[in-house]
C-alpha cells in the first residue's frame, strides 16, 4: 500500500500547496517574533494601498496646470500646496507613489527570480561553476550601483522599463548570494539525500524541495532590496534621469522644488518625507524578518 | 608579509580587468549608437561615420576592448568631448575634492557609529540599543540627496549657519572646512547609521565568547573588557562591510555633490551623462572601478593589522 503522503504520490498542485505552506509557515513565525515587522508591514501597505486608489482619492489631476495658482503653500484647499506650476503637491504625490512602487516592485522581482536562480545552481552545483558564478556575481557588486544605473539610464532613455533594467541589473548580484548560501546549507540534508535517492532530477529537487525552504530568506532581502531601488529610483530621478516629466515622480518633485528652495521649501520638503517613510517602512519589515530568521538570533530579543 | 601583500596584489589587478572588462561590454551591449546619441538624431551620415572614426567605434569590438585597456593602462584615457580637454586631467582636477568629502564622512561615520555600536550591543535589548537600532535604521533610510536637502533648508536657509552654495575649495582653511562641513556630514551621518549596525552585531557576536567571560571573571574592568577583548575581535567584520559599502559611500557622495553644488566626480559624471560626454562616461568608469579594487585591497591589508592571527 502506498503511502498517500510520500512525496512521489502527490500531485502537482498538492505538492506546490505543500511548498508554499513550508515558506509560509516559515515568514509567519518571523513576523510573530518581531513585532516591528508589521508596523513597517502596515505603513507600507498604506501607501500601496494609496499608490493603487490614486486616481479615485487624489483631490486634483496630477497634471493639471494653473497658473494663477503657482508656489502656494500649504492650504485647505491644498494640503501639501502647489508647485512652480500651479499644480496640486498632495496630488503628485499620490500618483508618484505609482510609479515608484512599480518600478520598484518589477525590478525587486525581476532581480529576485534570476539572482535567486544564479545563486541556487551556483550552490547546488558547486566546485568551478559555483567559483565562477560568484566572482562574476562579486564584481558586479563592487561597482556602485547608482553609478551602473546611471549609466544604463543614460544609454537605454529614462523610461518605466527602461528604469526596472538598470534597477534590476543592479540588484541580481545580491539575490545570487543570499540564495547561495543557504542552498549550500541544505543540500546535504536527509530529505534532499532522500529525493535524489528516489531518483528526483536535480531541477525538481532545486526547485521543488530546496527553494521552498529557503525562500523565507530570499523574500526578507526582497523587502530591504524594494527599499533600496525605491531610493535609487528616487536618487536617479533627481539627478534628471526619472521617467521624463510632466509624469509626476518623487525624486522629480524634489528636484523641481530643489530648484525653488529658497522661497517654497514644501515643494522639496513633502516628498522628501514621503520617500522616508517607504523606505523606512520596508527597511523596518525586512530588517525584523531577517532578526526573527537569523538562527543565531532566534528565540532572544 | 611581502608575498602576502603581492598575493592580494595580483588578485585586485585580476579584478580590475574583470571589472573593466565588464564594464566595457555593458556599455557596449546596451542599445544606443552613442555617435548618435552625441550628435542627435538629425546628425548627417558623413558627420556620424567621421565621429565613430574618432571614437574608435568603426573598428572590432576586440580591438576597441584592447585598446581600451591599453589607454587605461599607459593613462591615455582619451580626451573629453566637451571641453576638449584629456579625460584624465579633468578627473585629476576634481578627485581631491571627492576623496576630501569621503574621507572626512568616513571618519565621522566611524566616530559616530562605532561608539554607538558597542553601546548598543552592552544594553541589549534595553531602551538604549533600541533606541539607537531605530535611529540607525532611519538613517540608512534616508536617500542621500533628501537628507541633504533637509540639512541644506535647516542649516543653510533657516539658521544661515552655512553657505547655501559651497564654492567649493575656498581660501582659507576655514572656508574649505564650512564648504566641507555640511556635505560630510549629510554622508558621514548616513555612514554612521550603516557602522553602527555592523558594530553592534559584531560586537553582539563577540560578547558570548568564552574568552569573554573569562576576562569577566577574573575580575577585569568592563572598560578593559570591551576594549581589549572585545572591540578588537569586533572590527573585523566592521571593517569588511565598510568596505562593501564603499559603493554606497560612492553613489551618495554623487548625490550630495549635487545638492551643495560641490566640485567633484558626481558632478563631473552627471555632466558628462547630460552632455552625453561619452570618452569622459568611460574614464568616470575606470576611476570608480580603481577607487573600488584599490579600497577592497587596503580592507584586506588592514586585516592583518587588526588581528595578528592573519598571517602575511
Amino acid at each position: 500500500m502506498e503511502n498517500p503522503n510520500s512525496p512521489a504520490t502527490l500531485s502537482r498542485g498538492a505538492y506546490l500547496r505543500r511548498s508554499l505552506a513550508v515558506a509560509g509557515d516559515g515568514m509567519l513565525r518571523a513576523f510573530n517574533t518581531n513585532k516591528t515587522s508589521w508596523v513597517g508591514l502596515g505603513l507600507f501597505l498604506l501607501v500601496a494601498l494609496i499608490a493603487l486608489l490614486a486616481p479615485w482619492i487624489a483631490p486634483y489631476d496630477p497634471l493639471d496646470q494653473n497658473v494663477l495658482n503657482r508656489l502656494k503653500p500649504p492650504s485647505a484647499e491644498h494640503w501639501f500646496g502647489t508647485d512652480y506650476y500651479g499644480r496640486d503637491t498632495l496630488s503628485r504625490i499620490m500618483w508618484g507613489a505609482r510609479i515608484s512602487l512599480t518600478i520598484g516592485i518589477l525590478a525587486i522581482g525581476a532581480a529576485l527570480v534570476i539572482g535567486s536562480v544564479i545563486g541556487l545552481i551556483a550552490g547546488y552545483l558547486g566546485g568551478r561553476a559555483d567559483i565562477i558564478i560568484m566572482q562574476i556575481m562579486d564584481v558586479l557588486l563592487a561597482f556602485p550601483s547608482l553609478i551602473l544605473g546611471l549609466i544604463v539610464v543614460a544609454m537605454l532613455g529614462p523610461s518605466v522599463a527602461n528604469l526596472v533594467i538598470a534597477i534590476a541589473l543592479t540588484s541580481i548580484p545580491p539575490f545570487a548570494r543570499i540564495a547561495r548560501a543557504p542552498t549550500i546549507a541544505v543540500k546535504n540534508r536527509e530529505f534532499i539525500e532522500a529525493g535524489r535517492a528516489l531518483g528526483y532530477s536535480d531541477t525538481r529537487l532545486m526547485f521543488g524541495h530546496i527553494l521552498p525552504n529557503i525562500a523565507p530568506e530570499i523574500l526578507v532581502m526582497g523587502s530591504l532590496w524594494l527599499a533600496t531601488a525605491i531610493r535609487v529610483e528616487a536618487s536617479l530621478a533627481f539627478v534628471g534621469l526619472g521617467v521624463s516629466p510632466p509624469t509626476a515622480t518623487w525624486g522629480g518633485m524634489i528636484r523641481e522644488g530643489f530648484e525653488n528652495i529658497l522661497d517654497s521649501f514644501w515643494l522639496a520638503l513633502f516628498p522628501s518625507i514621503v520617500i522616508l517613510i517607504v523606505v523606512f517602512a520596508l527597511n523596518l519589515l525586512g530588517d525584523g524578518l531577517r532578526d526573527a530568521l537569523d538562527p543565531r538570533l532566534r528565540g532572544e530579543g | 608579509m611581502t608575498a602576502f601583500v603581492l598575493k592580494r596584489l595580483g588578485f585586485a589587478v585580476i579584478t580590475l580587468f574583470a571589472v573593466l572588462t565588464i564594464v566595457f561590454f555593458i556599455v557596449r551591449i546596451l542599445p544606443g549608437d552613442p555617435a548618435m546619441a552625441i550628435l542627435g538624431d538629425q546628425a548627417s551620415q558623413e558627420a556620424l561615420i567621421a565621429l565613430r572614426q574618432r571614437l574608435g567605434l568603426d573598428q572590432p569590438l576586440i580591438l576597441q576592448y584592447f585598446d581600451f585597456l591599453r589607454g587605461v593602462m599607459v593613462g591615455d584615457w582619451g580626451v573629453s568631448l566637451v571641453s576638449g580637454r584629456p579625460v584624465i586631467q579633468e578627473i585629476g582636477k576634481v578627485l581631491p575634492a571627492t576623496l576630501e568629502l569621503t574621507l572626512a564622512s568616513l571618519v565621522l561615520g566611524a566616530v559616530v557609529g562605532i561608539p554607538l555600536g558597542v553601546w548598543s550591543a552592552v544594553k541589549r535589548n534595553k531602551l538604549p540599543d533600541y533606541i539607537t537600532r531605530m535611529a540607525s535604521l532611519l538613517g540608512l533610510s534616508f536617500p542621500a540627496f533628501v537628507s541633504a536637502v533637509l540639512l541644506l533648508l535647516v542649516f543653510a536657509i533657516h539658521l544661515r549657519w552655512f553657505p547655501v552654495i559651497s564654492s567649493g575649495q575656498g581660501s582659507t582653511l576655514g572656508e574649505r572646512l564650512q564648504n566641507l562641513a555640511l556635505p560630510a556630514i549629510n554622508l558621514g551621518l548616513i555612514m554612521a547609521a550603516y557602522i553602527t549596525r555592523v558594530t553592534r552585531s559584531a560586537m553582539l557576536e563577540v560578547l558570548n565568547q568564552d574568552y569573554v567571560r573569562t576576562a569577566h571573571a577574573k575580575g577585569l574592568a568592563f572598560a578593559t573588557i570591551i576594549r581589549r577583548h572585545c572591540m578588537r575581535n569586533a572590527m573585523i567584520p566592521v571593517v569588511t562591510v565598510v568596505g562593501l559599502y564603499l559603493g554606497i559611500l560612492i553613489g551618495n557622495s554623487v548625490l550630495t555633490e549635487i545638492v551643495f553644488n560641490r566640485p567633484g566626480l558626481g558632478k563631473l559624471i552627471i555632466g558628462a551623462l547630460n552632455q552625453r560626454d561619452y570618452t569622459m562616461l568611460q574614464g568616470m568608469m575606470v576611476i570608480y572601478t580603481l577607487i573600488v579594487v584599490l579600497v577592497n585591497l587596503l580592507t584586506d591589508l588592514t586585516y592583518g593589522l587588526i588581528d595578528p592571527r592573519i598571517k602575511y
